[in-house]
């Protein structure tokens, strides 16, 4: 029984050990949008990469939810993060002095698809179309920017009615894949989502285009990008934020920028996003 | 157990009611079937059923381990407080704390401390432990009342209050307390891995990134490794070893935790009413506008979709309780029909409500379904294993006669009183399906959140509370009102 509990004694103090270690460790986080499989096994490339550019431990942590990635950032849990553009907006006034510094090449131009199942017999056209009113309609996760934010924006823009009042029935599915997946049913008949997902998933076979098509698409917004805790020169010196920014502009290894999907990251900074929380304002989401 | 101590016409008035409400509530709600083009879907779910997709060893062992760990510990945790509190449960302060903290549901405690404490461990363990202490002395309590009118004290009547406990109570409820206690592990395993749907790193965590990209492979996966946790726990639970196996999951899941005092500061700054921190917001708009825009439309969906549920849980349990029992079928016949009801009620609800919503389009059909059979399968199993009690005669007629003279009166009291604990159960529930986006208060729970207005979270949480507690009342009437009082216990989740 003794030698047990000193096993165990033995066991805890390990673990206790590698626990400490990991305090000095730069940890960051990515909200999860795209294809979650084997998504740690991908970020983990990532982080490796980081740790050698930045010579400083680098973990990365996965997050279930929008909410979940910006709770961590502001309690410094992770002190660099993988942001949609609302999220990111949400975060950063959250954290005092926290900055965007880079997004994807696809991020300076994104754009949300309107789709709508064939039994509506809606088709591609320039404007939203004024059939749509009185459909059921799923966005993707509520704290989306291009599953809820942007789609809501032109919604109101166009029709001057919330989605609630505009729409028979109004879902939330929970993420991108899954607003496919249900229009394509025609559980919804007419949904919005991100359009590298749909590009993706056109790209992989899973789209049967008798059953669902794009019948518009939003005018381009920015959207992904990295953003940093304020405070992160303190601790990891001066000049760590500008190193950070470096090491994911020189980031080019495909397979690593396969992981956000994404074919290059460029310069970005908080004023790119004010077009960002100026629509959440418009809509409510932000106070 | 006979027909006397149910005087048939109070249980019967009380079915109709039940049955009326429902069906007063199917006026209002919104029951519509839209079926369109759902089978190109269901087959890629058939494909993944039979080519599950594991994860590689050392993520499968971690994921399994995780959610062995978080249950096992939030549950020795609150037996542990839930003991304590019960031996004050005759205070009404203690009485009311605990019937709030079980109101509220694991997955709103999850995400209040995921906003405190981050990605901690402890978050997780908090938001089983807190619900489930409120549960544990509630029953806990029950236990002692029900051993106290049992016999009178044999103790010379000098003893103390300590001595008496331990000498005259504790050794005639210590199997009782002991048989809830590893009951509740099948709760607990399953909110545990419930919780990775908000990020713990259990089985759930898995199972909604597979969901979510549609990878039904990995889903079915993982929901073997959670039918096998949930069936072998009585190969490897026991009562003594409880703290042992408690012991060993707090080195694994332990981390140091600093809790910033500026940010707990700034969360409790947020909690509070935006009237009572910004003085250009006035109370009365901001609370009528709540009320009527998210309070009040919530609290009616959730009464209805709750209502509905709960006669479909009592209909669901009533056709397939003989499936379990001894009394109709044979060995082979019950085996089957156990996994089965392990499947059923071992799916998370939100997993059923997703099939459901693809195969009838979005109304509160699939919401009310899918808690029908998860909890139609828990009160089904409990009603077999209480006709197996009964004693039937040799001669006793046999199938549908058995069933409907011999069986059915002899149970129907105890069935009521199992759809009474349900019902509580079936209205904390309704808060998974609002994630989905039928609006309950669970819906707008949610959406607070995910918006940052923990204070419009934070009242949301306090009404459906609130709720909670009142049809809690309701039903402890009726239990009483049926003379249900001291029946056998529920153990159930």
């Amino acid at each position: 029984m003794f030698k047990f509990a000193r096993t165990l004694g033995c066991i805890a103090f390990g673990l206790l050990f590698t626990r400490l270690c990991l305090a000095g460790t730069f940890v960051f986080t990515a909200i999860p949008d795209e294809d979650e499989t084997r998504l740690k096994a991908r970020f983990d490339q990532v982080a490796t990469y980081l740790s050698k550019t930045l010579a400083v431990d680098v973990r990365y942590v996965p997050v279930k939810s929008y909410a979940a990635a910006v709770a961590a950032f502001r309690s410094d849990q992770v002190q660099l993060a993988w942001f949609g553009g609302l999220s990111g907006v949400q975060a950063r006034r959250l954290v005092p002095n926290s900055q965007a510094i880079a997004q994807g090449e696809e991020d300076q131009s994104f754009k949300t698809y309107f789709i709508a199942h064939s039994s509506t017999g809606l088709k591609a056209s320039p404007t939203l179309p004024k059939k749509i009113a009185d459909l059921s309609f799923t966005f993707g996760s509520k704290g989306s920017t291009s599953g809820r934010l942007m789609p809501e924006f032109y919604l109101r823009k166009q029709f001057a009615r919330s989605p609630e009042v505009l729409f028979k029935q109004v879902g939330f599915s929970g993420n991108h894949s899954r607003t496919l997946a249900l229009v394509q049913a025609g559980a919804y008949q007419v949904g919005a989502l991100n359009y590298k997902v749909w590009d993706n998933e056109l790209k992989a076979g899973r789209i049967d285009s008798s059953k669902v098509s794009v019948i518009w698409e939003t005018p381009t917004y920015p959207d992904y990008q990295w953003s940093i805790r304020g405070d992160v020169d303190a601790i990891w010196g001066e000049g760590f934020t500008a190193k950070v920014t470096e090491a994911l502009l020189n980031m080019k290894d495909p397979a690593l920028l396969a992981a956000f999907p994404r074919s290059a990251f460029v310069p970005a900074s908080n004023s790119d996003y004010k077009p960002i929380l100026n629509t959440a304002r418009t809509i409510g989401i932000i106070d | 157990m006979n027909a006397k101590s149910y005087p048939l016409p109070t249980s019967v008035v009380t079915s109709l009611l039940f049955i009326a409400s429902a069906l007063l509530c199917w006026i209002f709600a919104d029951l519509s079937i839209v079926t369109r083009t759902p089978w190109q879907e269901f087959f890629r779910m058939a494909a993944g059923v039979f080519s599950p997709q594991w994860l590689p060893w050392p993520e499968l062992l971690s994921a399994l381990a995780k959610t062995l760990a978080f249950g096992l510990l939030a549950v020795a945790l609150s037996a542990l407080v839930g003991f304590l509190l019960c031996l004050y449960f005759h205070k009404r302060g203690v009485k009311l704390f605990c019937a709030s903290i079980r109101a509220v549901h694991e997955l709103f405690w999850g995400l209040l401390f995921i906003q405190l404490l981050g990605l901690h461990p402890a978050a997780g363990l908090l938001a089983i432990a807190i619900p489930y202490s409120g549960i544990f002395a509630k029953v806990f309590a029950e236990i002692i009342e029900e051993s106290e009118t049992e016999s009178a004290s044999s103790l010379p009547p000098a003893s103390d209050k300590v001595s008496q406990f331990f000498y005259e109570k504790w050794p005639r409820i210590k199997a009782h307390f002991a048989s809830y206690t590893l009951y509740r592990l099948e709760c607990g395993l399953r909110s545990s891995t419930v919780l990775g749907f908000i990020g713990l790193p259990t089985l759930g965590f898995h199972l909604e990134s597979g969901f979510m990209q549609g990878n039904y492979g990995l889903v079915t996966a993982m929901l073997i490794m959670l039918y096998v946790l949930i069936a072998s726990i009585r190969v490897w639970a026991r009562f003594r070893l409880m703290p042992l196996y408690a012991g060993v999951a707090a080195f694994y899941l332990w981390a140091p935790l600093n809790i910033d005092s500026t940010l707990v500061l700034s969360l409790v700054h947020d909690m509070s009413p935006l009237p009572l921190r910004n003085t250009q917001t006035e109370w009365w708009p901001w609370f009528s506008n709540l009320s009527s825009t998210q309070i009040f439309p919530g609290a009616l969906n959730t009464l209805l979709i709750t209502q509905i549920a709960l006669v479909l849980t009592g209909v669901f349990s009533l056709i397939s309780f003989p499936l379990l029992s001894k009394q109709f079928f044979p060995r082979p016949t019950r085996s089957l029909s156990h996994l089965l009801m392990v499947m059923l009620r071992s799916t998370p609800e939100i997993i059923l409500a997703f099939v459901f919503l693809l195969l009838w389009g979005p109304s509160m059909l699939p919401a009310v379904l899918a808690l029908a059979i998860h909890n139609g399968a828990i009160t089904s199993h409990l009603l077999a294993r209480h006709s197996n009690e009964l004693e039937l005669r040799l001669d006793a007629s046999r199938g549908i006669n058995r069933y409907l003279y011999e069986v059915l009166p002899r149970i129907y009291g105890q069935f009521l009183a199992f759809l009474c604990y349900r019902w509580e159960v079936i209205m904390r529930e309704t808060a998974i399906v609002g994630i989905l986006g039928i609006h309950t208060l669970g819906f707008y729970i949610d959406s607070a959140f995910e918006s940052f207005r923990l204070d419009v979270a934070v009242l949301l949480i306090a009404v459906s509370a609130l709720m909670n507690i009142c049809v809690d009342e309701v039903a402890r009437r009726t239990r009483r009102r049926l003379h249900l009082v001291k029946q056998p216990l529920v153990r159930a989740c």
